[in-house]
């Protein structure tokens, strides 16, 4: 008798392929959340497989803070056109210009906090019903209490302590109107995992997840990269480092590793023997130990 | 042995690796969060930032020990009363395995949450306080994993060290809860002590059990067989929507997506669509990484046919000679879950496999005492956490297997039509009034 067993990550894949589908079954309106950095290329792959021969049934759509990497910014719009998606981009910029929001003042404004407004006017105005998000349960306390379908009430807040069971593969997708989903296909995957399939695979990522030189800052820990939305304190000065990120987020508040892995092959020794979380380079996760639970409720990715 | 510090990174090894899906259950300061904590501290999967974090915040909160329950209470609210309200779930590896644990609250009115994180373990970690020995909670705990189906439980006796390693204690409580457990239906049960806060035959085997002559809890769960955890023997295949690709290179292609959830499939196959009972032959097999020449469970694949047959979402491929059952009326096991009591004349939506259809609670037989495994008839209103027998009857027909043998043909949860939470899960027993209907006393309940 053959022995009909899968890997963990072949597991993986399947159950993300699974969710993906059930997203396209039970919603009228998703939309797969792409920001170019490394889990969303695995999910929009995942998606890929998930529909094939057919294109994916959902755009990609992707919140601008303006402040973000050159690099993910051209990756993001390559991959769109390779993969023959639709691609729907909402600026923070234009959330700020129309008075929905407000800078944040200080040395360090970052605008991470105001995406939420610009998605929540995105999911409106699109009529989303559905977000697919890459976030996974591995990265930070308070995304591992999240569900594969979270429910978002009509101002799309997350209710934590009020969250539907989730038995089986049984996914309960219903709502009223107004209300949304977001949905973690890659739930169950770690940052290895990630890497694993990345390799596997062999995609394309954005190049600031490998070594290069940058001009950067150290600030309470975090290596933030030059750029005219940083001031820099008293004391505080730019220096070239050997750097490379391991994720990619608003750059005001992502900090770089310093690392000479140059290559897939380096990044996932890198990882493996890695101390600290990737989240460890988030400045905006240090704000507080709840930071990310707060972010989340409001309607955060 | 420790196995844990070899680094996981050659692509072999991490591309060889299997999953291990496992629930901890333990009562309210049984040490639960800190046998997590303690497991993930130990095999190093705990981050420099997290530890200090960590330590941080247990010298804030004017601790002596580095508090590890601080690490899966995620949530504000957690931190604050010091326990567990929902879920989280975590992951580790070893050379030899990764693992999804789902850490779920002990308390009874949390039982919700367990019964979730049991649905898709392989095995459930239950926790005995070693003083204390088998109390109501550790009855309940079992009675939930039995029920759900669990394959393999481990009885972590803790807090070895507050009765000094005491064989004599350790024997009691493995009698006490083998005296129980004989009433329930869990084929593999270990017993192990140990010492979360101390580490005691955690990951690594302890010098102050020397009586004790099997491995430390790390090990068990490296090596536990789970093979053969997926049914494959019996065809199963539910469509969870319809590939149409709208182009010239595939015009014809029509693909069956959905995920296998039982037995094997092949081209070739001669297959049947439920419940329409319209018969065609396999064309080919899509998976992942292309075509395929078999697909098992839990492969998610997209299924050909040799002619066009009226199929879609919700409808399930079989074998011609191999079909589950296809009824209105069901005998379940359920879990209660909302705060409103069900309601015997209220309207529900079930769900089962991607299929979803009015029903009605028709009549509870039950509800069982889940501390004295007593049957209850005379009270039978079924409340938040509680767990009964229920006939019920479905707008449209399904097609099901019992539970014990197909865990996905064999489960639904209901929803409430208003406020469209998720109220209830069930268990499949079998087709109302069906010649196979259990007879054994406890066939229906824990042993299910």
């Amino acid at each position: 008798m053959s022995s009909y067993n899968l890997t963990h990550l072949a597991q993986l894949e399947h159950e993300a392929i699974f969710v993906l589908r059930e997203v396209a079954a039970q919603f009228e309106r998703p939309a797969l959340l792409f920001s170019g950095g490394k889990d969303s290329i695995v999910m929009a792959r995942l998606a890929q497989k998930a529909f094939a021969p057919a294109r994916i049934p959902f755009p990609l759509v992707h919140i601008d803070t303006g402040h973000n990497f050159a690099e993910a910014i051209e990756y993001r719009d390559w991959f769109a056109q390779d993969i023959g998606a639709r691609l729907v981009v909402r600026y923070v910029e234009d959330s700020i210009k129309a008075g929905r929001c407000q800078e944040e003042k200080g040395p360090n404004p970052s605008r991470n906090g105001l995406q939420t407004i610009t998605l929540l006017d995105t999911i409106e105005e699109f009529k989303f019903d559905a977000c697919l998000g890459g976030a996974r349960r591995d990265e930070e306390k308070a995304r591992a209490k999240e569900r594969f379908f979270s429910h978002r009430d009509e101002f799309g807040q997350w209710d934590p302590k009020n969250q539907r069971p989730e038995l089986w593969n049984l996914f309960n997708g219903r709502k009223n109107l107004g209300e949304h989903f977001r949905v973690f296909p890659l739930s169950n995957w770690t940052e290895m995992d990630v890497w694993q399939y990345i390799a596997r695979e062999k995609l394309r990522i954005p190049s600031i997840y490998f070594s290069h030189t940058r001009r950067i800052v150290n600030r309470n820990g975090v290596l933030l990269a030059e750029s005219p939305y940083i001031t820099l304190l008293e004391g505080e000065r730019y220096e070239e480092r050997v750097v490379r990120y391991r994720t990619v987020g608003d750059s005001t508040c992502t900090g770089a590793v310093e690392s000479p892995a140059a290559t897939l092959a380096e990044v996932i020794q890198e990882v493996a023997s890695a101390r600290v979380t990737e989240r460890g380079t988030r400045a905006d996760d240090k704000r507080s130990e709840s930071a990310m639970e707060d972010r989340k409720k409001a309607g955060y990715f | 042995m420790s196995t844990a510090s070899t680094p996981v990174h050659t692509d072999e090894h991490y591309l060889s690796m299997d999953l291990l899906r496992f629930t901890t259950a333990g009562s309210v300061d049984d040490g639960k969060s800190t046998l997590i904590g303690r497991l993930l501290y130990d095999s190093k999967a705990i981050f420099e930032d997290t530890l200090e974090n960590l330590e941080r915040v247990t010298e804030q909160r004017g601790e002596d020990n580095l508090n590890l329950a601080l690490l899966t209470d995620g949530l504000r609210a957690e931190r604050e009363q010091g326990i567990t309200i929902d879920v989280a779930y975590r992951y580790f590896a070893t050379p030899k395995r990764k693992f999804i644990i789902a850490d779920t609250p002990g308390h009874i009115q949390y039982t919700r949450n367990m019964v979730t994180g049991a649905s898709t373990a392989n095995l459930a970690i239950i926790l005995i306080d070693a003083r204390k020995g088998v109390i109501e909670q550790t009855c309940r705990h079992s009675f939930i994993a039995s029920l759900l189906g669990i394959p393999h439980v481990v009885v972590a006796v803790n807090k070895m060290d507050l009765v000094d390693f005491s064989e004599a204690r350790f024997n009691e409580i493995v009698a006490q809860f083998s005296e129980f457990a004989s009433r329930l239906n869990i084929p593999d049960i270990k017993f192990i002590p140990i010492s979360a806060l101390h580490g005691d035959n955690v990951v690594d085997k302890s010098t102050r059990t020397p009586w004790y002559q099997g491995g430390a809890l790390l090990y068990t769960l490296e090596t536990v067989y789970i093979g053969s955890d997926h049914n494959h023997v019996d065809p199963r295949f539910s469509i969870q929507t319809v590939i149409r690709p709208n182009n010239d290179a595939h015009h014809d292609f029509r693909g069956f997506a959905g995920r296998v959830a039982g037995g094997v499939f092949k081209p070739g196959d001669d297959i049947v669509s439920l419940p329409s009972g319209l018969p065609a032959k396999i064309k080919s097999i899509h998976g992942p990484e292309g075509e395929l020449a078999e697909a098992f469970a839990p492969m998610s694949v997209a299924i050909t046919l040799d002619r066009e047959i009226d199929s879609s979402r919700g409808d399930l491929f079989a074998k011609l000679n191999n079909q589950p059952v296809v009824t209105q009326d069901i005998e379940a096991m359920i879990c209660w879950f909302s705060p409103k009591p069900l309601n015997p004349a209220g309207k529900y939506i079930l769900r089962h496999t991607t299929r979803e259809t009015k029903c009605a609670l028709k009549t509870v037989r039950y509800k069982v005492d889940i501390n004295t495994l007593r049957k209850q008839t005379e009270d039978v209103s079924v409340g938040m956490n509680d767990i009964g027998r229920i006939h019920v009857r479905t707008a449209t027909p399904l097609m099901i297997d019992p539970y014990k043998r197909n865990r996905t043909t064999g489960s639904f949860i209901l929803i409430d039509e208003f406020t469209n939470a998720t109220v209830g899960a069930g268990m499949i027993l079998w087709p109302d009034g069906g010649e196979r209907a259990p007879t054994d006393q406890f066939a229906d309940m824990g042993g299910l």
